[in-house]
């Protein structure tokens, strides 16, 4: 009776990602009515700004009234304006915002912009002009989880999955586009172009010169089409600064060749500006022939002249909008870090990031498997018991368990503390069971072992090691000369983990997080695996000590600086 | 030192649909509108223009909107809560904004002079009919499968139901002789050709009030065409997008009405569409809205209409206006009676000028007959006075051949979207010309 797209998947409604703002609906946290209710981590919003434009809207109340600067009435033009080529004045305003965002190292023709209802909209239109049903589209993983509706429900093409990799930093690689490629091949289906989100939903990383210049050179190779959905361009809050690849063309004197006319830019107000609502999007191409299809499609996804009015007042106050982008960009920064510091005090350690409105968590160290079936058993606790709603990599077809991504714009700053606090009560939780499972398996293996223990120590095992001794105080010296009152059993786990530490950190410590070479910064995997057992090392720490000991603050960055702190509190203490 | 070849690089394909011309914009529904834009008619400065006479909008009430925004600001300004604005601005639910879709609805039945209800919970909102047409066909019919759809028909159907969806068009052809009602014997007859043609028929299109007739389908007729999509099991659609522009209430019938009547019995095959564009002149606002008796539909469409979602602070506003009783009471009789006005006005003057129009009661529009005056009774005849029309009168108006017409020599007149004034130009333009063409006429057989 309907057709086949009503009972196909592809609106992907039944992902997890979909699930659990499910979940948060029928339980939205509330810090006075539900202060127990689950905190919303998974939406991608930006809510840090609104007080710029409401300030704005207070001085300028023209636009809201349907009226011109001189004071003359414009609602009649706006009720009739149905014209697909968008309104003029909007148009230009939205280019020159979007060339300000880069810099102004790139500049937009507004005859080559195409509005639509959202990026939402603009995407599945650019979909429709390019791909025939049954093409596919190569997309880099992870990925935002809305793109299998948007690009493949109604249009009919397929996406076949880029791998990237953790191991790289999930950076795009030429391997991995070749392989991706070959894939599409051995499953029958025409490659029509590649799918970029930059900076990247869900990494909040921007695409490093590297890749982007991989991208142009494989798409010229393979002759195929290739679309930047450049939403979060203006949520760019760090280092490395971003670029845009119609830059990459410019610099490559690229611009009026045909390469240049398979590339097309996806944009939006709903990330950068935090106007979901409005629906603007808009898609950029040098090729006339796709704005001339675009446009014409438009037709069935215009955005109300209303909001077109409004925002073209908005965005042609310059001064308004500089001062806009740079206090939204500071106060992701200073969100975005808070986060950062906050999981890394539970032991959790994110993809370093410089854009968006997540970060791309690590919480690998959490699975009872590295399985994705672990992975969904992780994100139930953490959804139901923990009370956070975050996005599942498997959501957003990571090849990894183990990574999330966690908002962190779309709540006030109280907020965020109390989704932090249940975090480290989480950790902490999880590192207890874990302790108290270890001791339930000695104890059952020597039960002639006392059950007490000094009242400040946990009992704490990451390893399989043997521990013979008995369960006594004694009397030990660390290498940095403390005398710690440690059952001896504890110590010589410790004793493991702070040699291995030391002796690794001997090794390292002169090398960074990043290695540079030929410019380009690439993550040190040694360092890596090294900081990875550092963390794990303070985490035992940090879990061993009482109420009193965390008092002090212990809260450092790596295990020697907490053994350094814990000497120069307790030093007088010894037993 | 060595040149190096570049070898040049070739377009990269486009889409089927990106490149076929389904779009329908080479019609001359169209063309005539270029002409138009080239050189637009104004009163003072170029009053030997043309004259737009094939757009269908409804400037005739613009008075009573402003006057409403004037009393009442804060709905254009997020009403007085502080968080207003960020509430609004972050909304983008496609089930839409409560209190809009219930203002809707209950607009949806004040129109209708309360003689049908209509429920909040199956309003699914969407930028514009246009757009509620091609997603509901996206959600009823599989590419290669038919719908039907009574000739004349607006011209925008052809790509709002045909270019990306993949569906076909298969006309229900509707004769002059019989004032161009729908016939069940012209229903079998399109079914048939379709299923000739190896086409899966999934359901039924229409447009009450009639685009481009301006006139409703009586009840007798309705009840037919719902008989028939039964008989068939297929779906109905009635796009009810100009049921506010009806000059006397009590001439419409809703399908809705029909169904109630019937106590909703087997209505899930039934969907309306409707759109604000018309009825309060606002198609810049893009307001449009699949209203289905059937759940999956509804459910399906909603997460559709993602693709196409009303802008959130348009919601809010029209939230506000059509909520407020009085003025949609007030509005809906006042624009009733100056859009007969305006019909009646337009008829006259042509019945002056020796043109005879479909005794019509609705829309923005009159079904003018020029085939008395056609050379010979053909597409191309049509075309040709179309022409002279266009560029002798300067009028543009829409030949009704690019509405799927089958007889030839029927045009489409709209007389809403200008003033009183320029309707006059365009009369006495349209009277000169005919007291011109038959005195050459009479010369000519003399």
């Amino acid at each position: 009776m309907l057709s086949a797209k009503v009972t196909c998947n592809s609106h992907g409604q039944d992902s997890s990602y979909f699930l659990g703002w499910e979940e948060y609906e029928k339980n939205p946290y509330d810090d006075i009515n539900n202060p127990n209710g689950i905190i919303q981590m998974g939406l991608a919003e930006n809510q840090l700004s609104f007080d710029l434009l409401e300030s704005w809207l207070q001085k300028n109340p023209e636009p809201l009234a349907f009226k011109k600067h001189n004071n003359q009435s414009t609602f009649k033009d706006l009720a009739l304006f149905q014209d697909y080529h968008g309104l003029p004045a909007f148009k230009n305003a939205l280019v020159r915002f979007m060339s300000e965002i880069r810099g102004n190292t790139v500049s937009f023709d507004p005859n080559n912009l195409v509005l639509t209802a959202g990026a939402t909209s603009a995407n599945e239109t650019l979909m429709f002009c390019l791909a025939d049903p049954g093409d596919a589209i190569l997309i880099p993983t992870p990925y935002y989880p809305g793109f299998d509706r948007d690009l493949k429900w109604r249009t009919g093409a397929e996406i076949v999955p880029i791998h990237c990799s953790s191991s790289n930093g999930f950076k795009i690689t030429k391997p991995a586009l070749e392989d991706a490629y070959k894939q599409a091949e051995k499953q029958n289906l025409k490659v029509k172009g590649v799918l970029v989100t930059n900076p990247s939903n869900p990494l909040g990383t921007s695409l490093s010169l590297h890749e982007l210049d991989l991208l142009v050179n494989f798409i010229t190779t393979k002759n195929i089409h290739l679309i930047s959905d450049e939403i979060y361009s203006g949520t760019v809050f760090s280092y490395p600064c971003f670029t845009s690849i119609m830059e990459v063309l410019k610099n490559r004197n690229l611009m009026n060749t045909e390469i240049a006319k398979r590339v097309h830019i996806v944009y939006s107000l709903s990330k950068d500006l935090g106007l979901p609502g409005f629906r603007i999007g808009a898609i950029y191409s040098n090729d006339e022939r796709v704005v001339s299809a675009a446009t014409k499609m438009s037709s069935f996804g215009l955005i109300s002249s209303q909001t077109q009015y409004l925002l073209s007042e908005i965005l042609s106050d310059h001064l308004f909008t500089k001062n806009y982008l740079s206090e939204n960009r500071r106060r992701l920064r200073e969100r975005h870090e808070k986060m950062v510091k906050s999981l890394q005090k539970s032991g959790i350690r994110c993809l370093q990031s410089n854009s968006g409105l997540f970060c791309w968590v690590d919480m690998r160290h959490l699975l009872s498997s590295e399985t994705f079936e672990g992975e969904m058993e992780l994100w139930s606790k953490i959804v139901y018991e923990v009370g956070l709603n975050i996005s599942p990599g498997s959501s957003c077809h990571c090849s990894e368990p183990g990574w999330f991504r966690v908002c962190f714009a779309n709540m006030s700053d109280a907020t965020l503390d109390v989704a932090m606090q249940r975090v480290k009560s989480f950790v902490d939780s999880i590192v207890k069971k874990n302790i108290q499972s270890r001791h339930q398996q000695l104890l059952k293996r020597d039960s002639r072992r006392s059950k007490s223990l000094p009242k400040w120590v946990f009992e704490l095992s990451f390893h399989q090691r043997e521990v013979g001794d008995e369960l006594k105080k004694d009397r030990a010296l660390n290498p940095c000369g403390l005398e710690v009152a440690y059952a001896s059993w504890l110590w010589k786990i410790i004793e493991y983990y702070h040699y291995y530490i030391f002796r690794s950190f001997r090794h390292h410590h002169n090398i960074g997080a990043t290695i540079a070479t030929t410019g380009v910064a690439v993550g040190n995997h040694a360092f890596q695996k090294w900081q990875e057992n550092d963390q794990l090392a303070l985490l035992l720490v940090q879990s061993s000590l009482n109420e009193e000991a965390i008092d002090e603050d212990l809260s450092l960055k790596t295990y020697r600086g907490a053994w350094k702190a814990l000497e120069a509190a307790y030093n007088h203490n010894l037993i | 030192m060595a040149i190096k070849i570049v070898k040049a690089q070739p377009p990269v394909e486009l889409s089927k649909i990106a490149v076929s011309e389904t779009h329908g914009e080479n019609s001359p529904y169209f063309a005539g509108w270029k002409a138009y834009d080239e050189n637009p008619y104004h009163e003072k400065h170029n009053p030997h223009g043309v004259i737009q006479m094939g757009l269908a909008e409804n400037q005739v009430s613009f008075d009573l909107l402003e006057e409403y925004l004037a009393s009442n600001q804060e709905a254009a300004s997020w009403g007085k809560k502080v968080s207003g604005f960020r509430e609004n601005a972050l909304f983008q639910d496609y089930h839409g904004l409560l209190t809009f879709r219930k203002a809707m609805a209950s607009f949806m039945e004040q129109v209708r002079g309360g003689k049908a209800k209509f429920d909040p919970e199956r309003v699914v909102l969407t930028a514009g009919a246009t757009a509620a047409n091609e997603l509901l066909t996206f959600i009823l019919a599989n590419p290669g499968d038919a719908l039907l759809v009574p000739t004349p028909y607006y011209p925008g159907f052809d790509r709002d139901l045909r270019w990306r969806t993949g569906v076909e068009i298969v006309p229900i052809h509707c004769e002059s002789s019989n004032k161009f009602q729908i016939t069940p014997e012209a229903l079998e007859s399109a079914y048939d050709h379709a299923r000739s043609m190896n086409m899966k028929v999934r359901g039924v299109l229409i447009t009450n009030p009639s685009n481009p007739l301006g006139a409703t389908i009586q009840r007798k007729f309705l009840e037919q065409i719902l008989d028939f999509v039964t008989r068939k099991n297929i779906h109905l659609v009635s796009d009810e997008i100009y049921s506010g522009s009806v000059f006397h209430s009590d001439e419409f019938v809703s399908i809705a009405e029909i169904l109630e009547s019937r106590n909703y019995q087997d209505s899930e095959r039934c969907h309306i569409v409707y759109s604000l564009s018309k009825d309060l002149g606002l198609p810049g606002f893009r307001v449009g809205t699949v209203y289905s008796y059937n759940n999956q539909v509804v459910t399906t469409a909603r997460r559709m209409s993602s693709f196409t979602l009303i802008s959130s602070q348009t919601q809010f506003l029209l939230a506000s206006m059509l909520s407020d009783k009085d003025f949609t009471e007030k509005y809906i009789k006042i624009n009733r009676e100056r859009l007969r006005k305006r019909y009646e006005m337009i008829v006259n003057g042509l019945k002056k000028a020796g043109i005879e129009c479909l005794k019509g009661n609705a829309g923005l529009f009159c079904w003018m007959n020029l085939s008395p005056y056609l050379k010979e009774a053909t597409r191309e005849g049509e075309l040709e006075i179309w022409k002279t029309i266009m560029e002798e009168v300067k009028l543009n108006i829409s030949p009704g051949s690019s509405c799927r017409c089958s007889d030839a020599g029927w045009f489409r007149v709209c007389f809403a979207n200008m003033s009183e004034e320029t309707l006059e130009v365009a009369l006495t333009r349209l009277y000169e010309f005919m007291d011109r063409w038959r005195r050459d006429r009479h010369v000519l057989s003399m």
